[in-house]
């Protein structure tokens, strides 16, 4: 079994890159493939993702004055790659894994794509990553959290985005410095979505909380693609927890927020953990039904003529709303990539990974709140992190740690 | 019984009177011709969605939209008939499904080009705040949704039972040759069937949008609700249709709260099963 696998392997790997040296020849662009939920519940979430890769390209391609500081961003495309520029191809994942694994082998074996970003939901990256795997095409996740996913051994899999463990001891820093301040924290409740990003992320959290000696006293998964959660709802009522965590997609998000106000129920604090609940079309919908809530982010806008100001302004032209996090850190990781690229100086997928391992970029290059990127031999960025925001007057407002903060926190939770 | 407790089950009643309400449209073109509407999903987003722009455009509540819904639903019923259903009728079975399921492809995806996938939603206080029973609550537009459903489908129910209209259309679906041969025409019968089902359908979802999101794919979360209430209640039932809405409801949300919410799609399925083995036709359709 495995010595068949492995044929497979080098033999895709062999065709793969037969195809695409004859690509590179015979073209000044490279093609680097996005998977992302195009359709399906995450399809609103997805939309923002590639508009945001969309402006990455655009700032590669053709530069922005303004950007000087962005490695790429001066206008001269790939000058790795004698100027090149960049084609990205984006693929539909239509929010189920088998759907975004066909995409994976599409665009690998008939687009010629000579690295994959993607996927969004954890679960799906999980099947892609592992087409490109066997094909020994570089993969980079920007947003995917699942612990599990840097630890299958994977040699051309990197991740851009802080991870669970990151974020679990974020949030216990902050509830314990809540607690110390006074706030009620003696009991927790988790609620989360229940596939691979909503599962590990809730089992991450119950561990650090463990060693915290947070007290977790209720776990309610759930599915995200549900008609009602008023149920859910009432099962946290009735036991009436000081500190919620939410762990959720859009869709669910909207249908927590509404129901919580029909339901009149409301914690002293209540924590979404990213996802639905930092999508553009949650807080549009539903901004105002939670006012107060506590969120992560690892992008927040700074002060006008910042590198997160003028990007913010690009991506507010082009689709109308602030650039939120997930899609932030989508931007960031087609960015990751095309200086990987021009550091390759090829578009061998080999070279590629190679410089991919090398990268070390500073804070100061990166358009997201990172502290920089620079992966392990796992292929996680061990410079990545996130700060705390809060939902104030419709608009999420970076509040911890305070040497971040742009605004006061306030407590408790006030909801509509 | 604890007030919590009572709470969830009212909380189920009225989803339940929900699902209901979306289910009739599928039935009653169940039992009018035997076509499955695979599209019927996305005639409740459609719905939602012109629900959404009454109120954006006009600055309308449900008082308009229910209307306008329906009658942009029925509208869309008949086309759908003349311009696809009566041609795939004539084909075989797989034609007749594939044909209502590109139907529903098209639908689906026009709304993606025109609306984007954002997600929409009315303003929550379009009807007004809770009524408040002591400790039990009860959302003014689920309670006009669930009112709305238990009234649409007794229509409906009255209109195929007592009147001369629901005979002829009763006939047709019976015989239609025979039917014709008494003067009735079945593609006018069948033309009324769909625009009284998408009408019915219309109301749903103008009614669905006052609590729910709206989202180019929202249709097909809603649809599989509406298939398992339908086949529950028995094929082309619209009585059937209200007991299983009311039943699937409150089984949901009472093995939700009280064993979680993982769990509730696997009770309801089992009993789903169950019921199907022992009543094939459904708990109201005829053997």
């Amino acid at each position: 079994m495995f010595s068949q696998r492995g044929a497979l392997a080098v033999l895709g790997a062999a065709l793969v890159t037969l195809g695409i040296v004859h690509d590179a020849a015979a073209q000044q662009t490279v093609k680097i493939g996005a998977i992302y939920p195009l359709s399906g519940n995450a399809a609103s979430a997805g939309g923002f993702s590639k508009a945001a890769i969309e402006l990455a390209v655009d700032l590669v391609n053709n530069g922005n004055p303004d950007l000087a500081s962005v490695p790429l961003a001066d206008g001269k495309g790939l000058p790795g790659l004698g100027g090149a520029k960049i084609d990205v191809i984006f693929a539909d994942n239509q929010g189920t894994p088998a759907a975004g694994q066909n995409q994976a082998l599409r665009l690998i074996t008939e687009e010629k794509v000579v690295a994959l970003i993607g996927a969004y939901q954890s679960g799906i990256t999980v099947t892609t990553s592992a087409i490109a795997e066997r094909h020994g095409i570089p993969f980079l996740t920007p947003e995917s959290v699942a612990a599990n996913l840097t630890e299958r051994g994977f040699k051309w899999f990197f991740r851009a985005t802080p991870v669970a463990g990151d974020f679990a001891r974020a949030y216990s820093d902050f509830l314990r410095e809540q607690k110390a301040a006074g706030q009620k924290t003696g009991s927790i409740a988790i609620v989360n979505e229940n596939t691979e990003y909503g599962n590990s992320v809730a089992s991450v959290i119950k561990e650090q909380f463990a060693k915290d000696g947070l007290n977790i006293t209720q776990a309610i998964p759930y599915s995200a693609n549900t008609t009602d959660v008023q149920p859910q709802v009432l099962q946290l009522k009735e036991k009436n927890p000081d500190v919620v965590i939410f762990i959720s997609y859009t869709s669910d998000a909207i249908l927590y927020a509404k129901t919580m106000k029909d339901l009149s129920w409301k914690p002293s604090i209540m924590i979404a953990d990213d996802a639905g609940f930092n999508d553009p079309s949650f807080v549009a919908t539903s901004g105002t039904l939670v006012e107060g809530l506590v969120n992560r982010s690892s992008f927040a806008v700074g002060k006008p003529g910042s590198v997160s100001a003028v990007i913010n302004e690009l991506y507010k032209k082009k689709t109308g709303s602030d650039l939120d996090d997930p899609s932030s850190r989508a931007m960031q990781g087609m960015l990751i990539m095309a200086d990987a690229v021009n550091r390759a100086g090829s578009t061998e997928p080999a070279k590629i990974q190679a410089a991919l391992k090398a990268t070390d970029l500073k804070g100061s290059q990166v358009i997201t709140g990172y502290n920089g990127v620079k992966f392990d031999e796992k292929g996680q960025n061990v410079l990545a992190s996130s700060l705390i925001t809060q939902m104030q007057g419709g608009k999420y407002v970076p509040v911890w740690p305070k040497d971040k903060a742009a605004g006061e926190l306030k407590l408790p939770y006030k909801g509509w | 019984m604890s007030s919590i407790l009572l709470q969830v089950i009212i909380s189920g009643l009225l989803i339940g009177a929900v699902y209901a309400l979306f289910s009739s449209g599928l039935t009653l073109i169940w039992g009018m011709m035997n076509v499955i509407n695979f599209a019927h999903g996305d005639f409740v987003m459609l719905a939602m969605y012109t629900a959404f722009l009454v109120w954006t455009v006009f600055g309308g509540g449900p008082a308009a939209s229910v209307p306008i819904a329906a009658v942009v639903l029925a509208t869309i019923g008949v086309l759908s008939y003349f311009l696809l259903v009566r041609h795939i009728m004539r084909g075989p079975m797989l034609a007749q499904i594939l044909g209502t399921f590109g139907l529903a492809l098209l639908l689906r995806y026009s709304a993606f080009w025109y609306f984007g996938a954002n997600f929409r939603t009315l303003p929550d206080t379009l009807l007004g705040s809770p009524f408040v029973l002591g400790s039990i609550r009860v959302d003014a537009p689920r309670l006009l949704a669930g009112a709305v459903g238990l009234l649409v489908t007794l229509l409906l129910h009255l209109i195929l039972t007592r009147t001369a209209l629901g005979s002829r259309m009763l006939a047709v679906s019976e015989d239609a040759t025979a039917a014709q041969l008494m003067g009735i025409r079945p593609e006018h019968m069948q033309a009324v069937a769909w625009a009284l089902a998408a009408g019915a359908t219309g109301i749903a979802g103008a009614l669905i949008a006052t609590f729910f999101y709206t989202s180019p794919t929202v249709g097909e979360t809603l649809a599989i609700v509406a298939f398992v209430t339908v086949a529950f209640g028995g094929f082309g039932s619209v009585p059937g249709a209200l007991l299983a809405g009311l039943v699937i409801g409150v089984i949901e949300a009472v093995s939700a709260f009280l064993i979680g919410p993982v769990y509730k799609d696997v009770i309801v399925y089992t009993l789903f099963v169950l019921v199907l083995w022992m009543r094939p036709q459904g708990l109201m359709g005829k053997a």
